[in-house]
Protein backbone atom coordinates (compact mmCIF):
# COMPACT_ATOMS: atom_id res chain seq x y z
CA UNK A 1 0.00 0.00 0.00
CA UNK A 2 1.34 3.56 -0.96
CA UNK A 3 1.62 6.05 0.88
CA UNK A 4 2.15 8.68 -1.57
CA UNK A 5 0.34 11.71 -1.98
CA UNK A 6 1.62 13.12 -5.18
CA UNK A 7 0.82 10.46 -7.28
CA UNK A 8 -2.83 10.13 -8.16
CA UNK A 9 -4.50 6.68 -8.60
CA UNK A 10 -7.91 7.50 -11.09
CA UNK A 11 -10.35 4.40 -10.79
CA UNK A 12 -11.62 3.53 -14.57
CA UNK A 13 -13.75 1.16 -16.41
CA UNK A 14 -13.13 -0.93 -19.23
CA UNK A 15 -13.98 1.80 -21.50
CA UNK A 16 -11.74 4.11 -19.90
CA UNK A 17 -13.94 6.15 -18.40
CA UNK A 18 -13.21 7.93 -15.15
CA UNK A 19 -15.30 6.41 -11.52
CA UNK A 20 -15.82 7.93 -8.61
CA UNK A 21 -13.97 5.78 -6.56
CA UNK A 22 -11.67 6.16 -4.01
CA UNK A 23 -9.66 3.01 -3.19
CA UNK A 24 -9.04 2.20 0.75
CA UNK A 25 -5.68 3.85 1.19
CA UNK A 26 -3.56 4.71 4.30
CA UNK A 27 -3.29 8.36 4.81
CA UNK A 28 -6.23 9.81 3.42
CA UNK A 29 -6.04 12.56 5.28
CA UNK A 30 -2.00 12.97 4.91
CA UNK A 31 0.51 12.26 8.24
CA UNK A 32 -1.84 12.55 11.04
CA UNK A 33 0.93 11.77 13.20
CA UNK A 34 1.93 15.81 13.00
CA UNK A 35 -1.31 16.12 14.51
CA UNK A 36 -0.21 15.04 18.08
CA UNK A 37 0.75 17.35 20.83
CA UNK A 38 1.73 14.46 23.50
CA UNK A 39 2.64 10.46 22.50
CA UNK A 40 1.79 6.97 24.00
CA UNK A 41 4.92 5.52 24.83
CA UNK A 42 5.16 2.06 26.52
CA UNK A 43 6.96 0.37 29.31
CA UNK A 44 7.49 -3.15 27.78
CA UNK A 45 8.16 -4.72 31.08
CA UNK A 46 4.57 -3.76 32.13
CA UNK A 47 2.82 -5.16 29.83
CA UNK A 48 0.51 -7.94 30.43
CA UNK A 49 -0.42 -8.57 26.51
CA UNK A 50 -4.00 -7.92 26.58
CA UNK A 51 -4.69 -6.41 23.84
CA UNK A 52 -7.33 -3.67 24.98
CA UNK A 53 -5.42 -0.64 23.52
CA UNK A 54 -5.49 -2.59 20.39
CA UNK A 55 -9.03 -2.81 20.74
CA UNK A 56 -10.03 0.68 21.28
CA UNK A 57 -7.45 2.36 19.21
CA UNK A 58 -9.64 5.14 16.53
CA UNK A 59 -6.82 5.37 14.06
CA UNK A 60 -5.74 1.51 14.10
CA UNK A 61 -1.81 2.19 14.82
CA UNK A 62 -1.56 -0.58 17.26
CA UNK A 63 0.08 -3.58 15.84
CA UNK A 64 0.88 -6.42 18.07
CA UNK A 65 4.09 -8.00 17.65
CA UNK A 66 5.93 -10.31 20.21
CA UNK A 67 8.87 -7.81 20.72
CA UNK A 68 8.34 -8.04 25.10
CA UNK A 69 11.08 -8.33 27.11
CA UNK A 70 9.92 -12.23 27.35
CA UNK A 71 9.13 -12.36 23.54
CA UNK A 72 5.39 -11.84 24.86
CA UNK A 73 3.08 -9.31 21.88
CA UNK A 74 3.43 -5.83 22.80
CA UNK A 75 1.56 -2.88 21.13
CA UNK A 76 3.57 -0.99 18.40
CA UNK A 77 2.53 2.17 17.80
CA UNK A 78 3.08 4.10 14.43
CA UNK A 79 3.46 7.34 15.29
CA UNK A 80 3.72 8.66 11.33
CA UNK A 81 -0.14 8.44 11.71
CA UNK A 82 -0.87 8.51 15.85
CA UNK A 83 -3.02 11.17 16.72
CA UNK A 84 -2.29 11.16 20.32
CA UNK A 85 -5.78 11.06 21.73
CA UNK A 86 -4.33 9.13 24.68
CA UNK A 87 -7.17 6.09 24.59
CA UNK A 88 -4.66 3.57 24.61
CA UNK A 89 -3.33 5.06 27.78
CA UNK A 90 -6.79 5.56 29.29
CA UNK A 91 -7.62 1.46 28.90
CA UNK A 92 -4.72 0.38 29.61
CA UNK A 93 -4.78 -1.53 32.92
CA UNK A 94 -1.84 -1.72 33.78
CA UNK A 95 -0.62 1.73 33.14
CA UNK A 96 2.08 0.42 31.00
CA UNK A 97 1.54 3.43 28.30
CA UNK A 98 1.67 6.89 29.37
CA UNK A 99 1.87 10.54 27.31
CA UNK A 100 4.54 12.19 27.24
CA UNK A 101 5.47 15.77 25.53
CA UNK A 102 6.12 15.88 21.64
CA UNK A 103 8.60 18.27 23.30
CA UNK A 104 10.70 15.37 24.76
CA UNK A 105 13.35 14.19 22.80
CA UNK A 106 12.17 10.57 20.61
CA UNK A 107 13.46 7.23 21.99
CA UNK A 108 13.51 4.94 19.67
CA UNK A 109 11.30 1.93 20.30
CA UNK A 110 13.25 -1.28 20.41
CA UNK B 1 -21.32 -13.25 29.63
CA UNK B 2 -20.33 -12.25 26.40
CA UNK B 3 -17.29 -10.85 27.73
CA UNK B 4 -15.98 -14.25 28.50
CA UNK B 5 -17.64 -16.09 25.35
CA UNK B 6 -15.33 -13.44 23.03
CA UNK B 7 -11.52 -13.78 22.71
CA UNK B 8 -10.08 -10.56 22.06
CA UNK B 9 -7.01 -12.07 20.59
CA UNK B 10 -9.28 -14.36 18.02
CA UNK B 11 -10.46 -11.16 16.78
CA UNK B 12 -9.07 -10.39 13.12
CA UNK B 13 -6.25 -8.27 12.70
CA UNK B 14 -6.89 -6.65 9.80
CA UNK B 15 -7.13 -2.73 9.16
CA UNK B 16 -10.68 -2.16 8.87
CA UNK B 17 -9.89 1.86 9.81
CA UNK B 18 -7.00 2.77 7.46
CA UNK B 19 -4.28 5.25 9.86
CA UNK B 20 -4.19 9.00 8.69
CA UNK B 21 -8.30 9.01 8.48
CA UNK B 22 -9.42 12.47 8.53
CA UNK B 23 -10.86 11.78 12.17
CA UNK B 24 -10.63 14.01 15.32
CA UNK B 25 -7.99 12.63 17.69
CA UNK B 26 -10.48 9.91 20.50
CA UNK B 27 -12.83 9.83 17.36
CA UNK B 28 -15.58 6.77 18.73
CA UNK B 29 -17.30 6.37 15.59
CA UNK B 30 -13.85 4.77 14.66
CA UNK B 31 -13.34 2.96 16.86
CA UNK B 32 -16.79 1.59 16.50
CA UNK B 33 -16.43 1.38 12.71
CA UNK B 34 -13.31 -1.33 13.78
CA UNK B 35 -15.60 -3.37 15.70
CA UNK B 36 -17.87 -3.34 12.83
CA UNK B 37 -15.10 -4.95 10.98
CA UNK B 38 -14.01 -7.39 13.23
CA UNK B 39 -17.48 -9.00 13.53
CA UNK B 40 -18.84 -8.79 10.13
CA UNK B 41 -15.28 -9.57 8.06
CA UNK B 42 -14.95 -8.43 4.70
CA UNK B 43 -18.65 -9.53 3.64
CA UNK B 44 -19.26 -6.16 5.07
CA UNK B 45 -20.48 -3.20 2.90
CA UNK B 46 -21.17 -0.45 4.17
CA UNK B 47 -23.92 2.37 3.40
CA UNK B 48 -22.75 6.13 4.53
CA UNK B 49 -24.92 9.29 4.66
CA UNK B 50 -23.79 12.69 5.21
CA UNK B 51 -22.35 12.69 8.55
CA UNK B 52 -19.03 12.77 10.39
CA UNK B 53 -18.44 9.16 8.69
CA UNK B 54 -19.08 9.88 5.63
CA UNK B 55 -16.02 13.01 6.58
CA UNK B 56 -13.59 10.89 8.00
CA UNK B 57 -12.78 9.20 4.90
CA UNK B 58 -10.75 11.73 3.78
CA UNK B 59 -9.87 13.53 0.16
CA UNK B 60 -10.25 11.66 -2.59
CA UNK B 61 -8.39 9.96 -4.47
CA UNK B 62 -8.14 7.60 -1.16
CA UNK B 63 -10.73 6.70 2.13
CA UNK B 64 -9.96 5.92 5.22
CA UNK B 65 -12.18 2.80 5.66
CA UNK B 66 -10.90 -0.54 5.14
CA UNK B 67 -14.68 -1.72 4.26
CA UNK B 68 -16.42 -1.13 0.81
CA UNK B 69 -18.33 2.53 1.00
CA UNK B 70 -21.04 3.91 -0.72
CA UNK B 71 -22.01 7.79 0.25
CA UNK B 72 -24.97 8.88 0.13
CA UNK B 73 -26.99 11.99 0.60
CA UNK B 74 -28.79 12.73 4.13
CA UNK B 75 -31.91 11.14 3.81
CA UNK B 76 -31.66 8.12 1.96
CA UNK B 77 -29.23 5.37 4.28
CA UNK B 78 -31.63 3.06 4.65
CA UNK B 79 -33.29 3.17 1.00
CA UNK B 80 -29.88 3.14 -0.88
CA UNK B 81 -29.01 -0.35 1.12
CA UNK B 82 -32.67 -1.74 0.42
CA UNK B 83 -31.52 -1.45 -3.24
CA UNK B 84 -27.84 -2.39 -2.80
CA UNK B 85 -29.19 -5.62 -0.65
CA UNK B 86 -31.71 -6.25 -3.13
CA UNK B 87 -29.03 -6.04 -6.61
CA UNK B 88 -26.32 -8.49 -4.52
CA UNK B 89 -28.77 -11.11 -3.82
CA UNK B 90 -29.44 -11.01 -7.04
CA UNK B 91 -26.76 -11.19 -8.53
CA UNK B 92 -25.77 -14.12 -6.13
CA UNK B 93 -23.37 -11.82 -3.18
CA UNK B 94 -22.51 -13.09 0.05
CA UNK B 95 -22.63 -9.54 2.07
CA UNK B 96 -24.08 -7.77 4.67
CA UNK B 97 -25.35 -4.70 3.53
CA UNK B 98 -24.66 -2.04 6.64
CA UNK B 99 -26.05 1.16 6.86
CA UNK B 100 -23.08 3.25 9.07
CA UNK B 101 -25.56 6.58 10.31
CA UNK B 102 -25.29 9.76 12.33
CA UNK B 103 -28.08 10.42 15.11
CA UNK B 104 -29.15 13.37 12.40
CA UNK B 105 -29.58 10.32 9.71
CA UNK B 106 -31.31 8.44 11.90
CA UNK B 107 -33.49 10.58 14.54
CA UNK B 108 -34.00 13.32 12.29
CA UNK B 109 -33.24 13.44 8.74
CA UNK B 110 -32.75 9.87 7.59
CA UNK B 111 -36.10 8.59 9.59
CA UNK B 112 -38.82 8.35 6.71
CA UNK B 113 -36.16 6.03 4.93
CA UNK B 114 -35.36 3.72 7.86
CA UNK B 115 -38.86 3.56 8.98
CA UNK B 116 -39.51 2.50 5.22
CA UNK B 117 -37.15 -0.04 4.99
CA UNK B 118 -37.98 -1.22 8.47
CA UNK B 119 -41.18 -1.62 7.23
CA UNK B 120 -40.70 -3.68 4.04
CA UNK B 121 -38.44 -6.06 6.20
CA UNK B 122 -35.32 -5.21 3.84
CA UNK B 123 -32.10 -7.25 4.71
CA UNK B 124 -30.04 -5.01 6.07
CA UNK B 125 -28.22 -4.34 9.04
CA UNK B 126 -28.99 -0.55 10.32
CA UNK B 127 -26.29 0.80 12.93
CA UNK B 128 -26.77 4.11 14.41
CA UNK B 129 -23.65 6.13 15.42
CA UNK B 130 -25.33 8.05 18.44
CA UNK B 131 -22.82 10.99 19.13
CA UNK B 132 -26.13 13.44 20.46
CA UNK B 133 -25.10 15.86 17.87
CA UNK B 134 -24.33 17.13 14.17
CA UNK B 135 -21.04 16.92 15.09
CA UNK B 136 -19.51 17.38 11.57
CA UNK B 137 -21.15 20.79 10.79
CA UNK B 138 -20.58 22.17 14.16
CA UNK B 139 -22.30 20.45 17.18
CA UNK B 140 -25.89 21.41 16.33
CA UNK B 141 -28.37 19.87 18.58
CA UNK B 142 -29.90 16.65 17.15
CA UNK B 143 -33.22 15.05 18.39
CA UNK B 144 -30.89 12.71 20.21
CA UNK B 145 -29.26 15.45 22.30
CA UNK B 146 -30.09 14.60 25.63
CA UNK B 147 -31.56 17.47 27.85
CA UNK B 148 -29.51 20.05 29.14
CA UNK B 149 -26.50 19.31 26.98
CA UNK B 150 -24.89 22.45 25.74
CA UNK B 151 -24.93 22.75 21.84
CA UNK B 152 -23.72 25.77 19.40
CA UNK B 153 -27.68 25.98 18.72
CA UNK B 154 -28.80 25.41 22.57
CA UNK B 155 -26.52 27.62 24.18
CA UNK B 156 -28.88 27.50 27.63
CA UNK B 157 -29.08 23.89 27.28
CA UNK B 158 -30.90 21.53 25.72
CA UNK B 159 -34.81 21.63 26.03
CA UNK B 160 -35.41 18.64 24.56
CA UNK B 161 -35.54 15.00 25.49
CA UNK B 162 -34.00 12.17 23.82
CA UNK B 163 -36.03 10.54 20.97
CA UNK B 164 -36.63 7.06 22.09
CA UNK B 165 -35.87 5.74 18.29
CA UNK B 166 -34.56 2.05 19.44
CA UNK B 167 -38.49 1.62 20.69
CA UNK B 168 -39.70 3.50 17.32
CA UNK B 169 -37.96 1.02 15.32
CA UNK B 170 -38.60 -2.02 17.69
CA UNK B 171 -42.61 -0.99 17.02
CA UNK B 172 -41.95 -1.71 13.30
CA UNK B 173 -42.05 -5.28 14.92
CA UNK B 174 -38.54 -6.09 13.30
CA UNK B 175 -36.32 -9.07 14.54
CA UNK B 176 -33.68 -7.69 16.07
CA UNK B 177 -33.33 -4.35 17.97
CA UNK B 178 -30.43 -3.48 20.11
CA UNK B 179 -28.29 -0.63 21.69
CA UNK B 180 -25.12 -1.08 21.93
CA UNK B 181 -21.83 0.90 23.70
CA UNK B 182 -18.33 2.05 22.09
CA UNK B 183 -17.14 1.30 26.03
CA UNK B 184 -18.53 -2.34 25.50
CA UNK B 185 -17.02 -3.60 22.10
CA UNK B 186 -17.37 -7.09 22.92
CA UNK B 187 -21.48 -6.81 23.46
CA UNK B 188 -21.31 -5.02 20.18
CA UNK B 189 -19.28 -7.45 18.02
CA UNK B 190 -21.49 -10.14 19.40
CA UNK B 191 -25.09 -8.21 18.69
CA UNK B 192 -23.61 -7.45 14.91
CA UNK B 193 -22.72 -11.10 14.62
CA UNK B 194 -25.80 -12.17 16.20
CA UNK B 195 -27.43 -9.48 13.75
CA UNK B 196 -25.95 -11.09 10.90
CA UNK B 197 -27.26 -14.47 11.16
CA UNK B 198 -30.99 -13.09 11.36
CA UNK B 199 -32.82 -12.22 7.95
CA UNK B 200 -35.25 -9.03 8.06
CA UNK B 201 -34.11 -5.84 9.52
CA UNK B 202 -31.80 -5.79 12.14
CA UNK B 203 -31.22 -2.09 13.73
CA UNK B 204 -28.39 -1.65 16.28
CA UNK B 205 -27.92 1.87 18.17
CA UNK B 206 -24.50 2.10 19.20
CA UNK B 207 -23.62 5.22 21.58
CA UNK B 208 -20.83 7.21 21.04
CA UNK B 209 -19.37 9.39 23.33
CA UNK B 210 -17.97 12.69 21.44
CA UNK B 211 -14.87 14.37 22.90
CA UNK B 212 -15.13 17.41 20.38
CA UNK B 213 -19.59 18.07 21.23
CA UNK B 214 -19.30 16.53 24.10
CA UNK B 215 -16.32 18.81 25.30
CA UNK B 216 -14.29 16.27 27.15
CA UNK B 217 -10.38 15.44 26.68
CA UNK B 218 -9.75 12.63 23.50
CA UNK B 219 -8.11 10.25 25.99
CA UNK B 220 -11.65 9.54 27.76
CA UNK B 221 -13.67 8.49 24.64
CA UNK B 222 -13.63 5.01 26.47
CA UNK B 223 -14.26 5.70 30.01
CA UNK B 224 -17.21 8.27 29.47
CA UNK B 225 -18.48 5.61 27.37
CA UNK B 226 -18.35 3.09 29.88
CA UNK B 227 -19.52 5.41 32.75
CA UNK B 228 -22.79 6.39 30.49
CA UNK B 229 -23.56 2.26 30.61
CA UNK B 230 -22.34 2.38 34.81
CA UNK B 231 -24.53 5.33 35.79
CA UNK B 232 -27.66 4.11 33.33
CA UNK B 233 -27.58 6.75 31.73
CA UNK B 234 -27.35 4.40 28.57
CA UNK B 235 -28.76 1.06 28.86
CA UNK B 236 -27.81 -1.62 26.69
CA UNK B 237 -30.31 -4.17 25.76
CA UNK B 238 -31.58 -5.72 23.18
CA UNK B 239 -35.32 -6.72 21.59
CA UNK B 240 -35.67 -10.15 19.36
CA UNK B 241 -38.38 -10.96 17.84
CA UNK B 242 -39.85 -8.22 20.16
CA UNK B 243 -38.45 -9.52 23.36
CA UNK B 244 -36.75 -6.98 25.57
CA UNK B 245 -33.59 -8.89 27.68
CA UNK B 246 -31.08 -6.15 29.26
CA UNK B 247 -27.47 -7.31 28.69
CA UNK B 248 -24.40 -7.10 30.69
CA UNK B 249 -23.60 -4.93 32.97
CA UNK B 250 -27.36 -3.32 32.62
CA UNK B 251 -28.76 -5.94 33.59
CA UNK B 252 -27.60 -5.79 37.03
CA UNK B 253 -28.28 -2.02 37.02
CA UNK B 254 -32.64 -1.91 37.37
CA UNK B 255 -31.95 -1.48 41.21
CA UNK B 256 -31.21 2.26 40.69
CA UNK B 257 -29.15 1.65 43.97
CA UNK B 258 -26.52 -0.28 42.15
CA UNK B 259 -25.84 2.64 39.70
CA UNK B 260 -23.06 5.04 39.58
CA UNK B 261 -24.30 8.56 40.92
CA UNK B 262 -24.91 10.59 37.36
CA UNK B 263 -23.15 13.16 38.47
CA UNK B 264 -19.99 10.91 38.15
CA UNK B 265 -20.65 10.49 34.41
CA UNK B 266 -21.48 14.50 33.52
CA UNK B 267 -18.60 16.50 35.51
CA UNK B 268 -16.18 14.89 32.72
CA UNK B 269 -18.27 16.73 30.07
CA UNK B 270 -18.22 20.63 29.24
CA UNK B 271 -21.25 20.54 27.38
CA UNK B 272 -23.13 20.02 30.93
CA UNK B 273 -20.81 21.91 32.71
CA UNK B 274 -23.56 25.11 33.39
CA UNK B 275 -26.65 23.02 33.42
CA UNK B 276 -29.34 24.23 35.81
CA UNK B 277 -30.10 22.09 38.98
CA UNK B 278 -33.48 21.92 37.68
CA UNK B 279 -32.33 21.08 34.31
CA UNK B 280 -30.49 18.28 35.84
CA UNK B 281 -33.54 16.83 37.62
CA UNK B 282 -35.57 16.50 34.10
CA UNK B 283 -32.10 14.41 32.87
CA UNK B 284 -32.23 12.30 35.84
CA UNK B 285 -36.39 11.93 35.62
CA UNK B 286 -35.57 11.03 31.48
CA UNK B 287 -33.35 8.30 32.78
CA UNK B 288 -35.90 6.91 35.64
CA UNK B 289 -38.70 7.06 32.94
CA UNK B 290 -36.82 4.89 30.60
CA UNK B 291 -35.41 2.19 33.32
CA UNK B 292 -39.69 2.55 34.25
CA UNK B 293 -40.38 1.53 30.30
CA UNK B 294 -37.94 -1.33 30.28
CA UNK B 295 -39.30 -2.20 33.78
CA UNK B 296 -42.67 -2.63 32.53
CA UNK B 297 -42.15 -4.19 29.73
CA UNK B 298 -39.72 -6.50 31.35
CA UNK B 299 -43.00 -7.17 33.84
CA UNK B 300 -45.44 -7.19 30.97
CA UNK B 301 -43.45 -10.38 29.49
CA UNK B 302 -42.87 -11.96 32.65
CA UNK B 303 -39.29 -11.31 33.03
CA UNK B 304 -39.34 -10.03 36.36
Amino acid sequence: MSSSTTERKLVVDRRGHFLPLSPSEVGSAGKTGSWRTERPVLSPEKCTSCYLCWLYCPDDVITMEPRGPEGNEIPVIDYEYCKGCGICVDVCPVNALSMISEEEPIEIQR
Amino acid sequence: MIEMALNIKSLPKKKYVMPGHAACPGCPETIGFRHLGMALGDKAVTVIPAGCSAVIQGLWPKQGWGLPALNIVFAAGAATASGLARALERRGVDAHVVVWAGDGGTADIGLQSLSGAAERGENIIYVCVDNEAYMNTGIQRSSLTPHGAWTTTTHRGNPGTKKPIPQIVAAHRVPYVATASIGYPWDFIAKLRKAAKIRGFKYIHLHAPCPVGWRFDAGLTGKIAKLAVETGAWILYEYENGKLKLNPPSNRLLDPSKRKPIEEYIKLQGRFRNISPESLEVLKRDIDRNWEEIRTALRAQGDL
